[in-house]
């Protein structure tokens, strides 16, 4: 090693891993994927009468299994959000937007899903949204391309 | 209505930048020329190609070069029969392990210009390179392995590489 005198030059390489998979949703996401399509937003009801959306296979209060679906509507609250400044490169959106958990109007959980809103100041929780659906729609929860303020007005709801 | 979904397809990848320590990246300089740099255990003597800068048996650092050849003898194989996402060779293909004459430790590649069922443990084959113009900082500069025409190997001289 004595002879070299000079720095190493440093090599470098992007690297990329990747696993495409593929999973089964089963029964309850895969219905409410389905609706997706259709543009229907479907939760699933618990024997105590609470909307779960995105819907699940059992009751978190009991554990029994669900088998009730109940349609709920396109516009909610957002009852939390973080602003997305510099988006990555697998974000929906390449522009600055918000992720959010969203309550549907009828459902009693909330929805993790991005606001499109432009600039974090048009955020606030308690906030208005409503689905903005894609126009190619194939069962995925992608078919809802963001939600976005429902009125620019200042007509928010309450945080219940 | 539509029907329920099924299935879905969820890619997950990572990306990162990858630098080579020392050891690697002389390797990486030598492999671009068309050499196969290794390293030579001071306690041991085993030769690591590709080398990492260290003895991982011994816990010493190894520091004497060596050139090894590309030529080399298949200790153990594969028949990939199996498609899979990303699979850059057409099945069904052979993936070898050899040990190159001088080296300690195998290294894999795959076997052609032979048929599928005629690749053996103690087969001598050769490294095919890429064009010294195309060739780059990395394995990939080597095509693949082709019989060498020699003498299969006998077992013993390659039962410790196994
Ligand atoms: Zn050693």
């Amino acid at each position: 090693m004595a002879e070299e005198q000079e720095p190493l030059e440093i090599l470098s390489a992007r690297h990329v891993v990747e696993y495409p998979y593929t999973r089964s949703v089963g029964a309850v996401i895969g219905r409410f994927l389905g609706g997706l399509k259709d543009k229907k937003i479907e939760g699933s009801l618990t024997p105590s009468g609470r909307v779960l959306v995105p819907p699940s296979e059992y009751d978190p209060e009991s554990g029994a299994s669900i088998s009730d679906f109940v349609e709920v509507g396109e516009a909610g609250v957002v009852t939390t959000w973080c602003w997305v400044a510099e988006p990555l490169a697998k974000h929906p959106f390449d522009r600055p937007f918000a992720w959010a958990l969203i309550r549907l109007d009828g459902a009693d959980t909330a929805l993790l899903h991005a606001v499109d809103a432009g600039d974090s100041s048009r955020m606030a929780t308690g906030m208005r949204v409503k689905v903005r659906w894609r126009q190619q729609r194939s069962g995925a929860i992608g078919d809802i391309e963001c939600f976005e303020a429902e009125n620019l007005g200042s007509q928010d709801g309450e945080i219940v | 209505m539509s029907e329920a979904v099924k299935k879905i397809v969820t890619p997950i990848s990572i990306e990162y930048t990858i630098t080579p320590g020392a050891a690697p990246t002389k390797f990486l300089r030598g492999i671009k020329e068309g050499r196969l740099l290794g390293q030579r255990c001071p306690k041991c003597s085993k030769v690591y190609l590709p080398p990492r800068g260290s003895c991982t048996v011994c816990a010493v650092p190894t520091v004497e070069e060596v050139e090894v050849s590309d030529q080399g003898t298949v200790t153990t194989f594969c028949v990939v029969n199996i498609p899979f996402y990303g699979q850059v060779q057409e099945i069904p293909y052979v993936c070898a392990a050899v040990v190159l004459d001088g080296a300690d430790l195998p290294c894999f590649g795959v076997v052609q210009e032979i048929a599928v069922e005629e690749v053996r443990m103690g087969l001598r084959v050769q490294a095919v390179w890429v064009a010294p113009e195309e060739r780059g900082y990395t394995l990939e500069n080597i095509k693949y392995f082709k019989p060498s025409g020699q003498a299969d190997a006998p077992f013993e001289s390659y039962r410790e590489h196994l």
